[in-house]
């Protein structure tokens, strides 16, 4: 009897101590800052960021010049970043959303307007990104990188020819089941308007019936390994597909080591994106997170990001200050002509957005025919 | 030496406020919240407006949703029968083993619990994958054979195709097995454990069969154990979300993909709670069926 006593006494404790541990480990969460900067603001900055998106050295470097710490954390997708937000911002300083969800988080008031005496770097950034339609002035970003949609291949699997079209993806049986491509519903949908030949922004619904009914008969016919997200330029390094839908620079960083592969956008013309710094509102520490968008801004500093990421830069003293196999790479600065038919995407709407998820869904839920 | 809980009523206040309050303040009132979600609308950008409003289940008896939950209720259906059937053997084989291997055994099933899932996900990437583990023992195999062929004077095989184990419902369910297996096992082994052993020697004196024996009187005794096994593998294979991610091909996706979307891209919380919720219901009637089965059988054993 009194062994099930003190084993019930001991689980009772140790139950007390679990629950004890919890609400205290919940109270201490921010420990006092050491030293404090001539603003003010403790030496901290924490950064929101997509992965693989730095360099190898910049936030030690930014350290060694500011004395800032920067604790940088991941984000997957755009959508991600703005369900972390819309509850309240949980103490980041520095976010990096892309164009099209600038004007929206704006809107939504989740963006602090940037004060760009704090910035004297902004007269590195390239002309074409000084006043966008996304962002008149750059009131709320600062343009960070800006990257291509297209296809990415194998070229020893391509069967000879080069797919320089969207239909080789959409709509042919070349490639059973080699195939991947992007399960997002806003650019799925955006790109397979483009292939069918209207302007990214302005889909008009007789559109958007066709371009169901493609997708419907693309996941019916069973050509189609996988919606990915991120992971199409995985799936192509590692042989499982032959030919994606990817951006620009992932394509760019699996083609140094692997010469097999090689990106373009096809001949219809493809979608344009530019990922942006921005404060958002209730950032703890507004005056170091300037600094770091100052200290991104510089030429040396976005040469080391570009060198690591191989994105295309917005930053003219950058691309100035990289190698010439950067420059003149045809995968990292496609061909102009085939930019200039490429179009950046703009916000369409929270009910358009949910009009493409509802679509989207309908898509995946075709079944496989054969 | 146990005693009620109502004699001892302070005692017991004492020790259950602090998991109650954590249970309340963390557990049920998110859940309250995001059930009045459920109920209301989008209203601007970020905020949602509590309108009482039935539109969000309204919207969710469409036909195309009640799709895909008839096809996340068969995968999860096909994936417990597999539990239940690779299960069973393992938990016999447990309770039969010898005592010190007993412990062993119990350990090798619960060492998954302790790695990620997200690692065991990928690991099952690496394996089944086109170049896969799977797929290189087949070539290795298949040349192999092909060689011997030759030597033996017949015609060698043709060329060799990988077996697609990825990217489709099969890898799907094998991966959702895979995960809920030690989940299935565990109760019915905590059964089989507690069975009268006499039972079943009475039963082989009587002249029935081994596979008799285990049919007709084991498998009937560890009725609770194979209930409960079956709801804890049920439920969880219901609203499997990285599974059907990472392993699914283009046609699988299951109602916990949809929700994810709903609360990411599209942006319609109310929606995406009304159909978490309409989960949340079907798991409450599922444990009520439970209920019901247990006190059915407890009276029948009285």
């Amino acid at each position: 009897m009194s062994s099930r006593t003190s084993r019930r006494s001991l689980l009772t404790a140790l139950g007390a101590a679990a629950v004890g541990i919890s609400f205290g480990a919940a109270g201490c969460s921010k420990p006092a800052g050491d030293g404090v900067s001539a603003s003010g603001e403790e030496p901290k900055l924490n950064f929101y960021n997509w992965d693989t998106y730095i360099g190898d050295t910049t936030l030690s470097d930014f350290k060694a010049a500011s004395g800032i710490d920067v604790n940088m954390s991941l984000f997957a997708s755009n959508d991600e970043l703005f369900a972390k937000l819309k509850a309240g911002n949980p103490g980041f300083d520095v976010i990096v959303p892309s164009n099209d969800y600038v004007p929206r988080m704006s809107e939504a008031g989740l963006l602090m307007p940037l004060d760009h005496a704090k910035i004297p770097n902004f007269k590195n950034v390239n002309a074409e990104f000084l006043d966008p339609p996304y962002d008149p002035g750059r009131k709320f970003s600062m343009p960070y990188t800006w990257l291509a949609l297209g296809l990415g291949y194998r070229k020893s699997k391509m069967k000879g020819i080069v797919p320089d079209s969207w239909k080789y993806v959409f709509e042919s049986d070349m490639f059973r089941k080699r195939i991947t491509i992007l399960g997002d519903s806003a650019d799925l949908i955006r790109l397979a308007g483009k292939y069918l030949g209207y302007s990214i922004n302005n889909i008009p619904d007789e559109g958007l019936v066709k371009i169901e009914a493609m997708l419907m008969k693309l996941v019916r016919s069973g050509n189609l390994l996988k919606f990915t997200g991120d992971e199409g330029d995985t799936l192509l390094a590692n042989g499982d597909a032959d030919l994606v839908i990817e951006y620009n620079g992932d394509v760019a960083q699996k083609a140094t080591e692997d010469p097999d592969l090689d990106f373009l956008i096809p001949k219809e013309g493809s979608e344009l994106t530019s990922d942006t710094l921005c404060i958002p509102t209730g950032a703890p520490r507004p005056d170091n997170a300037h600094k770091f968008i100052n200290y991104i801004l510089d030429g040396k500093a976005g040469a080391e990001i570009s060198k690591t990421i191989l994105f295309p830069t917005p930053n003219d003293a950058a691309k100035a200050l990289m190698p010439d196999d950067y420059r003149n790479n045809h995968i990292i600065f496609p061909p102009a002509d085939l930019l200039a038919k490429s179009e950046y995407a703009q916000f369409p709407g929270a009910d358009r957005l949910q009009k493409y998820e509802e679509m989207a869904t309908r898509i995946k839920a075709a079944g496989v025919g054969g | 030496m146990e005693q009620s809980w109502r004699q001892a009523k302070s005692i017991f206040m004492t020790l259950i406020s602090a998991p109650l309050f954590w249970l309340v303040a963390f557990f049920i009132i998110p859940m309250g919240i995001v059930w009045l979600y459920s109920f209301g609308e989008n209203s601007g950008l970020i905020d949602i407006a509590f309108t009482g409003t039935w539109s969000n289940y309204a919207h969710a008896f469409d036909p195309l949703y009640l799709g895909i939950f008839a096809k996340s209720i068969g995968v999860a259906v096909v994936t417990t029968f597999f539990c239940l059937v690779l299960g069973f053997p393992v938990a016999m084989a447990i309770t039969f083993a010898p005592d010190k291997a007993k412990s062993w055994l119990l350990l090798l099933i619960m060492l998954p619990f302790w790695t990620n899932l997200l690692v065991r996900t990928y690991a099952l990437i690496a394996v089944l994958r086109t170049n896969g583990y799977v797929n290189m023992t087949y070539q290795f195999l298949w040349e192999r054979t092909s060689g011997l062929m030759t030597l033996l004077g017949m015609q060698p095989l043709g060329d060799f195709h990988p077996a697609i184990l990825l990217y489709n419902n099969f890898a799907v369910v094998f991966g959702l097995v895979f995960v809920n297996l030690p989940f299935m096992v565990l109760p019915l082994y905590s059964t089989l454990d507690r069975m009268d052993r006499s039972l079943l020697e009475a039963s082989l004196d009587l002249g029935a069969g081994h596979i008799r024996t285990v049919w007709n009187v084991m498998v009937p005794l560890a009725g609770p154990g194979i209930v409960s096994g079956i709801l804890i593998t049920f439920i969880p294979s219901l609203g499997a979300y990285l599974t059907p991610d990472l392993l699914g091909g283009p046609d699988s996706q299951m109602i916990a993909n949809v929700i994810e979307s709903q609360f990411k891209r599209a942006n319609n919380w109310p929606f995406g709670a009304a159909l978490s919720f309409i989960l949340v219901y079907m798991t409450f009637i599922g444990v009520a069926l439970q209920g019901v089965i247990e006190s059915r059988n407890k009276r029948r054993q009285a």
